[in-house]
């Protein structure tokens, strides 16, 4: 019976099988290239699929493997042009692979690139809303919210901007410490609060009181996790934020001490990981280990390079759903905004909050029209002001809500 | 298995008008035994899938809705502490009690434990799994690849029957890989005009197949404006059946009402003030 003429024999089936096997097996791998997360089950599945039957009909094949395959919404996009070209042998426009390749280019000389953009009017941008930091302290020309106040040297109130005394300085820097400790106690007072509140464990309860006829003499309470918030601060240390710079790395460095979780990153051009460095307990040695690695910055911010950074490599590890992201930064983007729109909406469905404090915006006049502000926005749960002491303490409430 | 073209129309006949692709979908969750993970926008009618799922196969539908804090007791299973105070105070003394008090009489199914252990294999809907905690998540996992349920005093509890699992989520938070990687997957988008002309005429009495070509066309337009909450299906239907309610039958009869019935679409302040009567005029004038 096996020899009839066009009814393959047991050799030749065993021929296809594999041969099936093995372009499915590549096509694995094309996928896996471009990204998807694909798995053995997945392919034992594909197998079962193509000997159901719907290796004979291309759409349905497409469908069902666009089901299987696909984990996420960038996935169910791109499936179907990755499916014609390796299946249908279709063009499809290639899409560059997004790290690597453009990174080499950032790093080399930051003092570069820094002179570089300025010739280029890459701070041009800035200088339509931000006047220089040279001549900003005495400028007088209103920017500032606190302008119109009296001098009374609240310091509360000034802007950071205008620290120029040393003592200043370091009492901000207290003060921006005792801000962070303010927060963290905060949230320990509302776990505790919350505490009182959680219900009996009545399975326990009735186990451990079996002996006494039931009578549940000896309570157990039920014991919930301990989930601390978790604080990850992006702090920009390009040109246009020199001004706040210091003072916000001495808040770094106060959170990093006092959150039980916490992590920080600088970004200018590169995206750079600095909680190691900030773990240092004598502030003075953290912030000098920090002002080096923040040197030589100042020639354009890249934030949409620099979340794309973040979110490739190190997301996944730092942040969890209990986190809140703290973007410390003026918005002004010279590299891509699109890509800034797309890494922060990717970011805002990891973490739980996303706050963007802006040192411009209690600025008079001053309204988020640099594009890199405008694409972020949208993916911003808090935008504020911290351009002082007064304005960081009003973020107090909001994250202890958290 | 059933082919897709039977499954859209029974689901149709439920009252889902669902796409060829996701018709795919769920003869490919028979096929393979793996649960569907729907994601999309809220309002788009993912949680309506499982529903209609479970009018197709004639079974029962076990919702759990999932909220941050979520835990095995809420969605597993819990004791009944009450009858076991009773059953112990009234066998007081007694050596067998407690092995009689941690029996199965005493137990209360949750969702999940109910859903495996039904005489016929019901729809489970795991909704906004993106709310629950990242444990639950992981704890679902378990779960759903061995379809059995330890419990420390019974022991290991096996599925009687495999239900059929429909997850949904909203992307709020990014889910697992390992729980993505579990699930067949299907992106639910806001429906064509065609589709949602369809899916007026099978949800709305008296709504005729010109008003709601009409009203699938001017919710495409308001849908293409910058709002913050774009309107779902649901919004859709409300909205169509206020017109047929006020017995209009063609749009471009009454702008007025038109612009005042759209708050049925439009839900927050700032969208109400971005739709303004000349907006309103401009999507009509689009509309055939």
């Amino acid at each position: 019976m096996s020899c009839c003429g066009s009814s393959p024999g047991y050799d030749d089936l065993d021929a296809v099988s594999r041969l099936v096997s093995a372009k499915v097996a590549a096509f694995l791998r094309t996928l896996r290239d471009a990204g998807f997360r694909v798995g053995l089950a997945e392919g034992q599945d594909a197998a079962t699929l193509m000997s159901a039957g719907f290796a004979a009909r291309p759409n349905l094949l497409r469908a069902a493997f666009k089901h299987l395959f696909s984990a996420r919404k960038a996935d169910w996009d791109k499936f179907d042009g990755l499916f014609d070209a390796f299946w249908l042998g279709k063009r499809v426009r290639s899409r560059s692979r997004t790290v690597g390749s453009s990174q080499g280019a950032n790093s080399p000389s930051l003092k570069g690139l820094q002179d570089k953009s300025a010739e280029q009017g890459g701070s041009q941008a800035v200088a339509d809303q931000v006047p220089s930091s040279d001549d900003a302290p005495e400028a007088g020309s209103g920017e500032g919210r606190m302008e119109g106040a009296s001098r009374t040297d609240n310091l509360a109130d000034v802007d950071f901007r205008k620290l120029g005394d040393p003592d200043l300085v370091t009492q901000a820097h207290e003060a921006a410490a005792q801000l962070a400790k303010a927060m963290r106690t905060r949230l320990t007072r509302r776990d505790l609060a919350r505490r009182r509140g959680y219900r009996l464990d009545l399975r326990r309860t009735i186990h451990r009181n079996i002996s006494h006829g039931g009578v549940p003499i000896s309570l157990v309470k039920r014991q919930r996790k301990d989930k601390p918030l978790r604080l990850v601060v992006l702090l920009d240390a390009s040109g246009s934020m020199s001004m706040y710079t210091s003072v916000f790395l001495r808040f770094i460095h106060g959170v990093l001490d006092q959150f039980r979780e916490a992590e920080a990153f600088l970004f200018h051009t590169r995206l750079a990981y600095v909680s190691d460095a900030m773990k240092e307990k004598d502030a003075g040695r953290a912030l000098d280990r920090l002002s080096i690695m923040a040197q030589g910055a100042g020639g354009g911010t890249k934030i949409g390079e620099s979340l794309q950074t973040f979110n490739r490599w190190h997301a996944a590890r730092v942040i969890h759903s209990r986190s809140c992201v703290m973007i410390v930064s003026d918005g002004y983007e010279t590299g891509d905004a699109a890509l800034l729109g797309r890494e922060m909406a990717a970011l805002h469905r990891r973490c739980r909050r996303i706050v963007w404090l802006n040192p411009m915006m209690a600025w008079e006049g001053y309204t988020p029209e640099a594009r890199g502000i405008k694409a972020a926005l949208p993916h911003v749960d808090l935008y504020a002001p911290a351009n002082s002491l007064q304005s960081l303490r009003a973020l107090e409430p909001y994250l202890a809500k958290l | 298995m059933k082919g897709r073209d039977e499954i859209a129309q029974a689901l149709a006949a439920s009252g889902y008008i669902a796409d060829a692709d996701l018709a795919t979908a769920i003869s490919l969750m028979q096929l393979l035994r793996r649960p569907l993970l729907l994601e999309g926008e809220a309002g788009v009618g993912k949680t309506e899938v499982a529903k209609a799922l479970a009018k197709v196969h004639a079974t029962e539908l076990i919702r759990l809705q999932c909220y941050e804090g979520l835990d095995q007791s809420s969605a597993l299973y819990e004791w009944n502490y009450q009858r076991q105070l009773l059953a112990i105070q009234a066998h007081r003394g007694s050596d067998s009690i407690e092995d009689q008090v941690f029996s199965q009489k005493y137990l209360l199914e949750r969702p999940l434990l109910a859903a495996i252990r039904r005489p016929k294999a019901p729809v489970l809907l795991i909704d906004e799994i993106d709310r629950a905690d990242d444990e639950f998540e992981a704890f679902l996992l378990e779960l759903l690849s061995d379809f059995q349920v330890s419990i420390p005093e019974l022991g290991t509890i096996p599925a009687i029957t495999i239900p059929h699992v429909v997850l949904t989520s909203n992307g709020t938070r990014e889910l697992s890989d390992a729980l993505r990687r579990r699930c067949l997957y299907h992106y639910v988008d806001y429906p064509d005009v065609d589709r949602e002309t369809r899916i007026i005429l099978a949800r709305v009495i008296g709504a005729s197949p010109s008003l709601s070509l009409q009203i699938a066309r001017l919710v495409e337009g308001i849908r293409k404006e910058e709002l913050r909450k774009v309107p779902g299906i649901a919004e859709t239907l409300d909205w169509a059946a206020a017109l047929v309610g006020l017995d209009i039958t063609d749009l471009h009869d009454a702008p007025e009402t038109v612009h005042e019935t759209l708050i049925c679409l439009l839900k927050t302040h700032e969208d109400r003030a971005r739709v303004t009567p000349e907006v309103t005029q401009r999507l009509l004038g689009r509309v055939a």
